[in-house]
């Protein structure tokens, strides 16, 4: 089962998430203080920075593309064009990976 | 928690999906569109202060994040921790609260 592409589908999905829903605190902890935001994004120019942010911006996408990727499971009827979701995610989050790094 | 508690809990997490799909999707193109104009604070909070359009998306992202987030991590901690029962959905209750207490206070901060 673990050479499935849906069991890293469903692996992916289930660690973006708990990525994320670690990181929304800090995010919005930074955010309310916007009275600070130009030290706090001054800050954020350092390297590691950068590549923390990298990271939950490609998780917010693996994310988005894998629950995507359950809903039509879930609610379309089922054709065989599915079993390509996971490809479908994975080029989701690879393509805004690439956008947000070129942006950086 | 009762069979009809858990369905509602299952339609709340794919309904809250739906929505988060389109808010991601926005928040996903507007933050690649700041960071390539290398925008500042000031130009940030000039663009985001004073609109009801952004505030009114923003709470909407916020409240269905509140929904979406602490259901995730209920299956999560249920299946990988091995934590159920009670405690486990008041801890989950304590985090949603909390989330929608932080994400308002955020929102308020950059929008209105």
């Amino acid at each position: 089962m673990k050479q499935h592409p849906s069991y890293w589908a469903f692996v992916v999905h289930r660690v973006s998430g708990v990525c994320l829903a670690a990181f929304l605190p800090f995010h919005f902890w930074a955010l309310g203080n916007a009275l600070q935001l130009e030290s706090f994004l001054a800050w954020t120019q350092q390297p590691l920075v950068k590549l923390g942010e990298w990271l939950i911006v490609v998780a917010l996408a693996a994310h988005l593309g894998g629950g995507l990727r359950v809903l039509a499971l879930e609610f379309l009827p089922w054709r065989d064009w599915q079993k390509g979701l996971a490809a479908v995610a994975a080029a989701l989050t690879l393509g805004v990976g690439l956008a947000f790094a070129l942006a950086l | 928690m009762t069979f009809r508690g858990e369905a509602r809990l299952w339609i709340a997490q794919r309904a809250s999906a739906v929505v988060l799909a389109l808010c991601v999707a926005v928040h996903l193109v507007t933050i690649v569109y700041a960071v390539r104009s290398g925008l500042n604070a000031a130009e940030i909070l000039a663009r985001t202060r004073g609109s009801v359009a952004w505030f009114a998306f923003y709470s909407l992202f916020v409240l269905a994040v509140t929904v979406h987030a602490p259901i995730g991590l209920r299956s999560v901690l249920g299946e990988w921790a091995g934590w159920r029962g009670r405690s486990r959905d008041f801890a989950l209750l304590l985090f949603a609260a909390f989330l929608a207490w932080i994400g308002m206070r955020a929102v308020l901060g950059v929008f209105a």
